[in-house]
Formats: structure tokens, sequence, C-alpha cells
């Protein structure tokens, strides 16, 4: 159980649940989109100390866990080969393909760098032309635009030895997804804050016309989420759904356009699998025709893949709200961080690694709590 | 991944064609690409993330932001990781 004194200011957190158990009056179901809020609110203990009528549901804003795996299984046997240099961000190697990982491919003598910005990978490629370097270009709209500016760098410096494995993925179809879905219990939405620091707050207007549903954009911090379900609540109660943005610190609502026509001129837009979730239609971003010498997998032939699951894995339920981590029967025994089983028992975002972080072991339903 | 850090860039330079800046996160200093800002200036406060400027925040809530982050050791578990790796 936590403790509100471990919130940086106890009193505003102190005011924030006492004004959000004033306006409950029933059960809501709320979901955090982004990973990174879902680990705040688990670190935090947010979802504990809520009335008991709110419940979290942890959404599948974690770029590493629905990375596909055919995607996961392409960049094992790419970075295999003996020509290739393979980047990529930090929180990729230990993601379990059909049978290995990056971090496998390196031990056994394979070329893989973590770089902690996608021109990193294009200064290598400037450095060793002798080498084919290619670069992860994952993640969601955050994530976008620096990927999109290596590969107009790339082409600026006439680089032909520079590709990009392309497997972007984005937020707005997601809740069309998760909200068209005959098993959604999702009442409200929690957008993620940074998403919307790049593209701005028009795309989610529509959304919340279309379904009813609530969406407040929301930022990281535990003062932030808490404000963030505040919103959600009170339009909840009063029977509303609206688009409000409790961020705007960080986030207006035209977004960072010079990002938007960058994005625009490098992407378009694809039908994209998730992993665990199965595909999206119009959901990713993948190279615009003009750019397609800059994709690996067209540069890279690596012959037919098959794909194979964990059977024990049930992060598909866990991405889409429908259980959670510590329900599921293989979590911290057969699946761990250290032997994980699904992605989302790797990332920094992902939900199952939280709650084993943060030692959540014994599902809510079971535990006695503390008055 | 998505987190994003808050820090202060102290300079502005052009590196083949691309606007890049030094920006402080409390202490460690990286290189970040400010193409996406275009109006940043030095002493502005931006978030950061994977190397990029994506959005400007005023100077109040980045301290605090970094505060938070310090105390909860997000700053090092972002920022330090990469370099360990990198060097290792
Ligand atoms: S605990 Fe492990 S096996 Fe279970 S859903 Fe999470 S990643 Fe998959």
């Amino acid at each position: 159980m936590k403790y509100l004194d471990e919130f940086r200011d106890p009193e505003v957190a102190a005011r924030l649940f006492e004004e959000i158990r004033r306006v409950t009056t029933r059960p809501w179901a709320i979901m955090e989109v982004c990973g990174g809020q879902t680990h705040s609110i688990i670190r935090n203990g947010i979802d504990q100390l809520l009335p008991p009528e709110i419940e979290l549901i942890h959404g599948p804003g974690c770029p590493v866990c629905v990375t596909p795996l055919e995607i996961i299984d392409k960049a094992l046997a790419i970075a295999a080969r003996p020509e290739v240099t393979f980047c990529s961000f930090g929180d990729m190697l230990r993601v379990p393909g059909s049978d290995h990982d990056l971090f496998r491919v390196k031990s056994m003598g394979g070329d893989v760098r973590i770089v902690y910005s996608p021109l990193d990978a294009v200064r290598l490629a400037q450095q060793r032309p002798d080498r084919e370097v290619v670069f992860f270009g994952i993640g969601f709209e955050t994530t976008a635009p620096a990927n999109a500016m290596a590969i107009v760098q790339a082409e600026r410096l006439g680089l032909n030895n520079f590709s990009m494995l392309v497997s972007h993925v984005l937020v707005p179809p997601a809740i069309s997804a998760i909200m068209e879905s005959p098993r959604n219990r999702v009442q409200a939405f929690l957008a993620a804050g940074h998403v919307c620091s790049v593209m701005g707050t028009w795309q989610y207007g529509p959304l919340v016309e279309r379904y009813g549903v609530p969406i407040v954009v929301t930022g990281f911090e535990p003062l932030d989420i808490l404000e963030g379900i505040r919103r959600a609540v009170t339009q909840l109660e009063a029977g509303r759904a609206e688009l409000e943005n409790a961020y705007p610190r960080a986030v207006r609502p035209e977004g960072n356009q010079p990002a938007q026509a960058v994005l625009e001129q490098v992407f378009e837009v694809t039908d994209r699998t998730w992993r665990g979730i199965g595909m999206i239609p119009q959901s990713g971003w993948r190279l615009r025709e003009r750019y397609r010498r800059f994709d690996a997998e067209a540069r890279f032939d690596v012959g037919h893949i098959n794909t194979a699951e964990s059977p024990l894995c049930r992060s598909g339920e866990v991405l889409q709200g429908l259980l959670k981590p510590n329900q599921c029967p293989a979590f911290g025994k057969q699946c761990t961080p250290r032997t994980p089983l699904g992605a989302t028992m790797v990332s920094s975002e992902g939900a199952c690694a939280a709650y084993y972080q943060y030692g959540r072991f014994i599902p809510a339903g079971d535990v006695e709590v503390a008055q | 991944m998505c987190l994003g850090i808050p820090g202060r860039v102290v300079a502005i330079s052009d590196v083949d064609g691309v606007r890049m800046g030094k920006v402080d996160f409390d202490g460690i200093v990286k290189d970040v690409c400010l193409s996406y800002l275009p109006d940043i200036q030095v002493g502005d406060y931006t978030i950061v993330h994977v190397g990029f400027a994506i959005t400007q925040l005023d100077e109040q809530s980045a301290k605090e932001t970094l505060a938070l982050f310090h105390e909860l050791g997000i700053l090092e578990e972002e920022l330090r990781q990469d370099d360990e790796e990198a060097t290792a």
C-alpha cells in the first residue's frame, strides 16, 4: 500500500484525491493510454489510493510491446547479417522474438548498438561507408518525428548505406479499435501528453463525438495523472463527453507543426498489426514511395518468416485492458524481467514490467485493503 | 520511451544543415536536435524525447519536473543508461 506523503506535493495530491472521492458516486473504468502513465500510476500507488469505484485500465501505449512479432523476427534476421550494423533504442534488445532477442544476436557476435537518437545512427552511417547501418524505427507519434528527420538527413547527405526498419503505430486508431471492440469496458480516456505535444489535440475531438467518450489529455507526473482522472470522473458523473487538455504546459491544440510537416513528407498511413492485439486498420505509418530506398525491409530480403508466440503469454489481453498482469498465471513465475515471455515484461513502459518492478504480485480482488 | 525529459538549451549550432543544440538536464548535457522548435533560444526550456526537442516549456514547470525526476531516479535511468551501454 502506498501513502500520500510519497507524493512530491502531498497537500495538492490529498486535495485531488479528496475531490475525486467527493465527485465519485458510482463505478467508472478509465483507460490511461500511455505506458509511461501506467508506470507512474503503479509506482505511486495511485490506483490503490483512488476510491474503489474507479478502475484504471492500462492501455496499449507501449511501443515496444505492440511492435509486431514478425518485425522483431525481421530485425533479428537483419541484425545477424555480417555486413550490418544494427542500431536500436535500448528497450528493444530484450524483446523476445519467436526464439531469441537482439541481445542474443549481439552476444553471438552481431554488430548491435544502442543509440540515444536516430541521428546517431545516421552519423554512424556517415563515418562507416563500409557498413550497412540499419536503424530500428519503432514508436508512437512522439518518436516518429525523430525517425522522420533521420530519413530526411540521410537523403540530404546522400547516404547509400543507411536504412530503417519502420514500424510506427498511431494512437487515435487504437482508441477507435478499443471503443469498437464488443468486449470494451472503457468509459473515458487519459490521452498521452507527449503524443499530443507533437500531434496537437485536433485528432481527438472527432473521437469524443463519434463514441460519446470523454478524452482528457494528461501528463506523466503523479499530480498530472490525478488531475486527468479528476477531470475524467467529473465529466462522467455529469454525463458529459468532451475533449479537455489537462497538460497545457506542454500541449498546444495545433501541436508541433514543423514536426507534423516532416511526418507528412516522410510517412504515409498504413494498416498495422499490433502485437497481442491484431490488425488495426490505418493505424501505422510506413515510408512513402519516394523514400523506399531507405526501407530496410526492401533492402534486405529476409525470406519467409514463421512467427511463434509463447503459448503461456497473455500480453494481448493485458494490452487490451482485459487482464491485469498479475492475473496472468505465468506472471512472476515462468515470466520475469530476466526471463520474459512477452514484450510487456521487458519494456520500461510495459504493464507486466511495472507490476513486477513495484511488487504487485497479488491480484487486487485477493488482497485485504488496509483501511 | 515517451516520457520526455525537460532541459535547458545552453547552445545552438548548425551541424550538417540541421539545427542542433546542447541541452542541460540538471547537470547532464546532451546533443539535441532543435529542428522542430525553430524559435527556441538559448536559456529556454524544452521537453526532449529520443534526442529531439518536441515542445517548449516554461521555466517554472520544467524545474519542478526535473526535481521530481531527479528524486525518482528517472533522469539517471533515462540519460545515463545510454551512455553506459554505448561505451560498454
Ligand atoms: S506476465 Fe509475462 S507471460 Fe504473462 S502476459 Fe505478461 S509478459 Fe506475458
